[in-house]
């Protein structure tokens, strides 16, 4: 029986049940010195002075160091989506200057225990002449640091894509319609806070950072190139990972303060954030506000779609550069035809905290827009908001579709899909003729019921291309060395079950090694939903290899051709005789290695599709809205394993409503950020999960992968406020009422009484 | 890092002292020479270094540290290390029986896919058996409840009332 398509039990759990999983604070170094951050108090300001020698009088204090004492590290760099321009905004290791968001790293303290450290820290006393903060993206643009360069201002880049002919569009259009859509600043915010610990072996010299996550190698090659080393010189070691969400394991700067520190200092440095650190410099995301325009026909066809937003990119520009709003402006238009669009999109800095990507970036918003604007024309034009979709969604024959724009710097087309049935198969699985005429009966009866419906395409398997290596191993286990990281999706039963499919040996029997930098030369880690696709197509390539190696050693061993051998249940198996070999059993009689390579290359990304359904009640007395039934439909082309698929699409509806409904970081005039706690910062509990449905279709295989798969760690989240919103003003019979989120107690209130 | 801290002579504008707690955890007696301040939490995994327990805000509001005292489940960032002496500590550690075999709650998280990133995990299932021991596992409403004060960013609730549901239908059974 084939080993994809089965729910099998992930091969990760035991260690994470039993207490033996190490994350990053797990770690521990004889000798470890501990590292604390000392923060900005003040959101934006220029730096006059900071008082050191209290804090390094304090006994158990090792080091303090300012942006002074570390001139030589240059600031953080770009990992993808570089756009000329945007160098100026990068992030100093230490603020140099001026301070530019509440928690800006100006010092750092080292000490030989957590608590010293600490106390230490709040001995540093920074002289800052504060500045009035600019905390609104859709403002004027101002000095990023005045007294550095007056001229340089507050927007660092806008992206701008364009096709079709909007005067045309605009020109016999039956109605024209105008929205303005927020969406809040919300992160994802993982369990477990950054952390890391790093080691300089004094014999070798060579530099290891335990702790890391998503990039190790792109991260490994950054902090060589910071600190003078040679790549070969640092190595990266991931452990487990307690939830990345696109988030944790970027660049940020105390990784590269741990590592310069325990090569500066010859000790081992271990530094671990609290939880109030972490949301107020670990990325923020989202925080867009968008100003649409559209034309259209009198069936609710969108003929043109004008669009200007902001991104509130908050302090500095990190790692992803301006790869968020590369994607809100390259993907915007889904899953509909619409043949006219122009957009802008401004990056403006702001003095928040830094942001940068967090699960389905760019699109969770811009679904949340495109939604609200299809909600909108059905609402405006008398029409039913199924049917406007309808006639917009691009028809399965006009695949694959070439959208005319690039989104990271690879063209958009769309591979493969069947939208419109996919929107049938949707209707029907939730009877929404009769759901429709029981909601009203419900809302004739007093209650404030609704229904809302949203689609969304998502993107996946951002190349450029990934390397495995598999080999089999004395013991009759087979080993696979990726490139790739694991941020607790189960990427490691995943990518057995594709090697256990071609070779037939069960997953118990396979070893998945990821995120370690020695182990293997390149690996571009995990994010954009790329490893099912782009490390799982490379296990296969690398198992096909193996299989035929296997093979071509068994032949003489068995004395048999090989055009008569196959490999079965992890032997090789003569169809003339009979006879078996195993894979290990080769590997003794050959005497040679029985291993093989992988490597996969993809030029364009793929894009897997679907529906988001929510069914609420909204409490006017309390302004509450209760989530009474969720269903995601997702086409992710093939599914390898079904069940952590469905965790992966639950768990991310579970982010989706915490952001639709709870989530946000807000900030008083003077740019505190009031959010700094979990009571602050409110993330969804049991309580006010609802039971989510999922209906997971492999209609539409992607035809650029041997596997035939789509990503599928995003598509639970993507159209979560769409749908949310869309119900709500379906409940409360007020057609375009949400146009903001989070539709937080306090913001349905102000609404409730408008 | 050391076992001990001594921040009295280190800090007279902090007066704080340390003192001897012995603490019996998972059946095993263990004595330690800490600062006052310590939590129970950071004695475990700093100085018995039992790194089970999991630290996600040393605030009380995430539920991941949850151990048991005496059978009761408490957030051990929140009690003092000082606290839990003369009292029975149980540990995500402790639970495995001395053959390895997983306790019925692990092995229902197993079951039924209650667990993504694993970090929030032991503080689950400490919190989950004692939500059945004492006797809050009746209805999924009720599960719902008891349990929310378990964060599971990964968003794997559903897996986690449904593996308590099934092991309080057992257990009542
Ligand atoms: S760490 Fe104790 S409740 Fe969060
Ligand atoms: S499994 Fe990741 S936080 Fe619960």
């Amino acid at each position: 029986m084939s080993a994809i398509g089965r729910s099998l039990k992930r091969l990760e759990d035991r260690p994470l049940l039993t207490g033996d999983g190490c994350f990053a604070a797990d770690n521990r170094a004889d000798g470890q010195v501990h590292m604390r951050i000392v923060r900005s108090p003040i959101a934006f300001g220029r730096i006059l002075d900071i008082e050191t020698d209290e804090a390094k009088a304090l006994p158990g204090v090792i080091a303090v160091w300012t942006a002074a004492d570390i001139a030589d590290l240059p600031p953080i760099d770009f990992r993808m989506t570089r756009i000329a321009g945007l160098e100026p905004y990068r992030q100093h290791v230490l603020a140099r200057d001026y301070v530019r968001y509440v928690g800006d790293p100006v010092a750092v303290v080292f000490a030989d225990n957590p608590y010293i450290a600490e106390d230490a820290a709040e001995l540093v006393f920074c002289d800052i002449e504060e500045e009035t903060p600019c905390l609104d993206a859709t403002a004027d643009p101002v000095a990023f640091m005045p007294e550095r360069d007056p001229a340089l201002l507050s927007e660092a880049a806008v992206i701008t894509k364009s096709y079709g002919d909007m005067e045309a569009a605009f020109a016999g259009a039956a109605a024209i319609i105008e929205m303005e859509l927020k969406v809040g600043r919300h992160t994802g915010v993982p369990l477990e806070t950054r952390g890391a610990l790093a080691v300089r072996d004094p014999e070798t010299g060579v530099l290891t950072m335990y702790g890391a996550a998503k990039v190790p190698h792109y991260n490994r090659d950054s902090i060589a190139r910071m600190l003078g080393l040679e790549p070969e010189q640092v190595r990266l070691s991931e452990g487990h990972v307690g939830g990345g969400f696109g988030i944790r394991g970027e660049l940020y700067p105390e990784d590269v303060l741990v590592c310069a520190a325990a090569c500066r200092l010859g000790v081992p440095v271990k530094w671990v954030e609290d939880r109030r650190e972490h949301l107020m410099a670990a990325n923020h995301s989202r925080d867009q506000v968008h100003r649409i325009k559209a034309a259209v026909d009198a069936n609710g066809f969108v003929r043109g779609l004008v669009d200007t937003f902001y991104t509130d990119q908050g302090g500095y520009v990190r790692t992803h550069g301006g790869t968020v709003s590369d994607l809100a402006a390259a993907l915007l238009p889904g899953p509909y035809l619409i043949p006219a669009y122009h957009v802008e999109g401004h990056i403006r800095l702001t003095n928040k905290t830094p942001s940068g990507t967090y699960r389905a970036p760019g699109r969770y918003e811009t679904t949340f827009v495109r939604e609200r604007l299809m909600d909108a024309i059905a609402a405006r034009l008398g029409l039913d908001p199924m049917e406007v979709r309808r006639v917009n969604l691009i028809p399965e024959d006009r695949m694959p579709f070439d959208r005319g724009i690039e989104a990271l710097g690879t063209h958009v087309l769309y591979d493969s899909g069947k939208y419109h049935d996919l929107l049938d198969r949707t209707l029907t699985r939730i009877g929404y003729q009769d759901l429709k005429a029981d909601l009203a009966r419900r809302r004739v009866a007093g209650e404030a019921v609704g229904l809302g419906i949203a689609f969304f395409v998502e993107k996946s398997g951002l190349g450029p291309h990934d390397l495995v290596t598999m080999a089999v191993q004395p013991d009759d286990t087979i080993e696979i060395v990726t490139g790739a990281a694991s941020v607790g999706q189960g990427v490691e039963t995943a990518m057995a079950q594709i090697c256990s499919d071609v070779l037939g040996v069960p997953i118990e029997r396979i070893r998945v090694i990821h995120g370690q930098t020695d182990r293997i030369a390149i690996g571009f880690g995990a994010f954009a939903s790329r490893v099912t696709v782009m490390t799982g197509s490379a296990v296969k390539i690398a198992a096909e290899a193996l299989r035929d190696k296997a093979i071509a050693l068994a032949a003489p061993l068995l004395q048999a051709d090989v055009r008569t051998l196959t490999l079965e249940m992890g032997c090789v198996v003569s169809r003339d005789s009979g006879a078996t070999i195993g894979l290990a059993e080769i590997v003794a009689q050959s005497g040679k290695d029985l291993d093989a390579e992988g490597l996969f290359r993809a030029d364009h990304m793929n894009y897997p599709y679907g529906i988001h359904v929510a069914q609420v009640r909204v409490d006017e007395a309390v302004s509450g809205i209760q989530v009474e039934r969720y269903l995601v439909a997702y086409d992710v082309g093939r599914a390898i394993n079904p069940m952590l698929i469905e965790g992966q699409i639950v768990g991310a509806a579970a982010q989706g409503i915490g952001g639709a409904l709870l989530e946000e970081f807000i900030y008083n005039e003077e740019g505190q950020p009031l959010a700094t706690s979990f009571a602050d910062y409110l993330m969804p509990t049991c309580h006010e999960m609802p039971p989510v449905e999922v209906l997971l279709r492999e209609d539409a295989p992607s035809p650029q992968n041997p596997l035939g798969v789509k990503g599928a760690g995003e598509g639970g989240i993507t159209a979560v406020g769409a749908a949310i919103a869309a119900a709500v003003d379906d409940a409360l019979g007020r057609p375009g009422l949400i146009t903001s989120l989070p539709i937080s107690p306090r913001r349905l209130h102000a609404l409730l009484r408008r | 890092m050391t076992g001990t801290v001594t921040l009295s002579q280190a800090q007279p504008r902090r007066a704080t002292a340390s003192l001897s707690v012995t603490l019996m955890v998972n059946g095993a007696i263990h004595d330690l020479f800490i600062d006052v301040r310590t939590s129970l939490l950071d004695a475990l995994r700093e100085h018995i270094g039992l790194t089970g327990a999991k630290k996600g805000c040393d605030h009380g509001q995430c539920g991941a540290c949850t151990v048991h005292i005496d059978g009761r489940r408490v957030v051990s960032c929140l009690t003092l290390a000082a606290q839990a002496q003369g009292y029975d500590v149980g540990t995500i550690e402790g639970l495995q029986g001395v053959d390895g075999a997983l306790h019925p709650m692990q092995q229902a998280f197993i079951d039924h896919d209650a667990l993504q990133c694993g970090y929030c995990t032991p503080g689950q299932i400490m919190s989950a058996i004692a939500c059945v021991q004492e006797g809050h596992a009746k209805s999924l409403d009720e599960i719902r409840e008891y349990m929310s004060g378990n964060l599971c960013r990964c968003g794997a609730y559903v897996g986690i009332v449904a593996a308590i549901e099934d092991v309080a239908a057992r257990t009542q059974g």
